[in-house]
């Protein structure tokens, strides 16, 4: 039998945690007078010094507007700039550079594809199908548009465990549905969705296919040749990048037959008052003055990211959601929400007598920090009849003994409340 | 550090686990729905007035340790009081939790409320003290829409 205890001692093989710790200034942090424990990580990851770095470069030696001047400042940033693109394009095998469009995150990645794509192919009667474990963020842009567009917003189940019912969402699949919207890994429940099988299935039906990668970019190695998704999009932050960073990857036939999103500089090629001609991809999508220290920023974090080996983390990571979930299992009246076979660095739960916010609370005080409360997936605490969860959520730098003072955490939250 | 046993003192525990007035009021005149979007909590209060006095009051909802025993020792120390002296009490509740310290007038105004004390040592959970309250205020006022503390 391996027992907890001899669990501890064996770390995944070529992956030095210890030294990775090293490379993330925060984590020597105090709070309430005890190490930091950073189990958030879903929500937000922490920074590298690479990524701290390349930023306090960019602004100290390197800062000018990209794409226009014709002096050193200028050339240099946008080499940059563009540098940081190519580094996102092989970090998701994207096969053409031109494809990778920078946005906010995640969440306007998904917003221009509904604005875009959505506005010119979704008309009265389509429908769009989402899962029943999407976040906010993928559920709301397509609602706007439904609205907007008398269409139909279409849902496909999850079971108890949290994984998606493919037959139902194959079912909801027609001739009406204009594109499916899905999670690749949900924030909520650590699903992992058989994303390959549902893009088949999709592809059958002519759906194109738009995958949240927010949750996935971190944890998994992500091949948009190989799923052959229609468009992807994840946030910088979620992967040891800045805030206010993401890409957008969407194929080159969709994205030249969609209409810009947003006006200004860097997207045209000519103006005049009469008529305006749009640059090229990805420019066309990328209006105004972009975030060049959070792209400088983002490069280096996927880089750094490359640099450890996105298997070796995965499988760092996998190590830790057993062991913590072997651990929290082992607590009387602990109640784990999202049992997928197939899960990713979450594991939520749910705790007798004690409010995800007082877990929380009490959790804080022992320098741990997770996420309590409904993590923007309204639906799947309706789904599965609570009105929240307590989330731990595992990055490439968190410990077993990390899992160990969580647990420490889970039983003083037994003592305070009784 | 903050304690958290200043937080979580025994008559909130003790209430949050044994609610007071935990009950539909089936002919109340005064209803409101309150919500913590933040966390899920969520409230119903209902209030029966007679004239300028709150009859009889309670709850029913689900919420966090802090949110629920609020609402309990809230719907006991108001049954009976009059409109005016509700809205006093509250003032005097929401001036403790966000980080005023009661005179000890204030806090014989208080009574048994003064246990929320150590919540302002806890800023992000003021909302969750304080959500009842905001609900009672939109019942007596006859809001329609449900309060939230966001």
């Amino acid at each position: 039998m391996t027992t907890a205890a001899q669990k501890l001692n064996s770390a995944p093989s070529g992956f030095d945690v210890e030294r990775v710790r090293a490379d993330f200034p925060i984590l020597s942090t105090e709070v309430h007078g005890k190490p930091l424990v950073y189990l958030d990580n879903a929500a937000t990851s922490q920074k590298p010094r690479a990524v701290i770095d390349a930023i306090l470069r960019y602004y100290q030696g390197t800062n000018a507007n990209v794409h226009r001047g014709v002096h050193y400042l200028s050339e240099t940033a946008t080499e940059e700039y563009e540098a940081a693109r190519r580094t996102a394009q092989q970090f998701i095998n994207a096969p053409h550079i031109h494809e990778i469009i920078f946005v906010r995150g995640t969440t306007e990645g998904i917003n221009l594809v509904a604005q875009t794509f959505g506005r010119t192919r979704v008309g009265a009667g389509d429908e769009v199908l989402i899962t029943g474990m999407e976040h906010h963020s993928n559920i709301v842009p397509w609602q706007i548009l439904c609205n907007e567009k008398s269409a139909q917003l279409r849902v496909a189940p999850i079971n108890d465990d949290g994984e998606l019912v493919l037959d139902e969402f194959a079912k909801l699949l027609g001739p009406k549905t204009k594109l499916a919207a899905v999670t690749h890994v949900s924030n909520a429940l650590g699903t992992i969705n058989p994303l390959k099988r549902m893009i088949e299935l999709a592809h059958a039906q002519g759906v194109p296919v738009l995958v949240d990668g927010a949750q996935a970019v971190p944890h998994l190695k992500v091949d948009v040749q190989a799923l052959d998704c229609d468009f992807y999009t994840f946030s910088g932050h979620k992967v040891y990048g800045p805030t206010g960073i993401g890409v957008l990857w969407g194929k080159t036939a969709l994205l030249e037959s969609m209409p810009p999103y947003q006006g200004g500089g860097d997207m045209i090629s000519s103006v005049t008052f009469e008529k305006t001609s749009y640059n090229k991809l990805p420019y066309k999508f990328e209006a105004g003055t972009p975030d060049i220290a959070g792209v400088i920023g983002l490069g280096a974090a996927l880089t750094y990211v490359t640099g450890l080996g996105i298997e070796k983390i995965a499988a760092h990571e996998h190590d830790l959601l057993e062991y913590a979930t072997e651990r929290l299992l082992a607590i009387p009246g602990v109640r784990i929400i999202g049992t997928a076979k197939e899960k990713a660095g979450v594991v939520s739960f749910v705790m007798e007598n004690a409010h995800p916010h007082d877990i929380g609370t009490i959790l804080d005080q022992e320098g741990v920090a997770i996420r309590t409360g409904h993590h923007c997936s309204q639906p799947i605490m309706e789904r599965f009849g609570i009105p929240a969860t307590a989330r731990a959520s595992f990055a490439l730098y968190n410990t077993r003994s990390e899992v160990d003072a969580l647990i420490r955490g889970i039983e003083k939250v037994r003592e305070v409340l009784g | 550090m903050s304690d958290l046993r200043d937080l979580y003192q025994d008559v909130i525990l003790e209430h949050s686990k044994a609610p007071r007035n935990f009950k539909v009021l089936a002919e109340a005149g005064h209803k409101a729905e309150g919500f913590n979007p933040l966390c899920g909590d969520r409230f119903t209060i209902y209030v029966t007035l007679e004239g300028e006095a709150i009859k009889d009051v309670s709850f029913q909802g689900a919420g966090c340790a802090i949110s629920k025993a609020s609402a309990s020792m809230m719907t006991q120390s108001v049954k009976g009081k009059t409109l005016a002296e509700a809205e006093k009490i509250f003032e005097r509740f929401h001036d403790m939790v966000t980080g005023h310290k009661p005179s000890s007038e204030e806090e014989t105004e208080l009574g048994k409320l003064a246990v929320f004390s150590g919540v302002s040592e806890f800023p992000v959970r003021v909302k969750c003290a304080t959500l009842a309250w905001h609900t009672l205020q939109a019942a007596i006022e006859g809001k329609q829409e449900s309060i939230t503390t966001e």
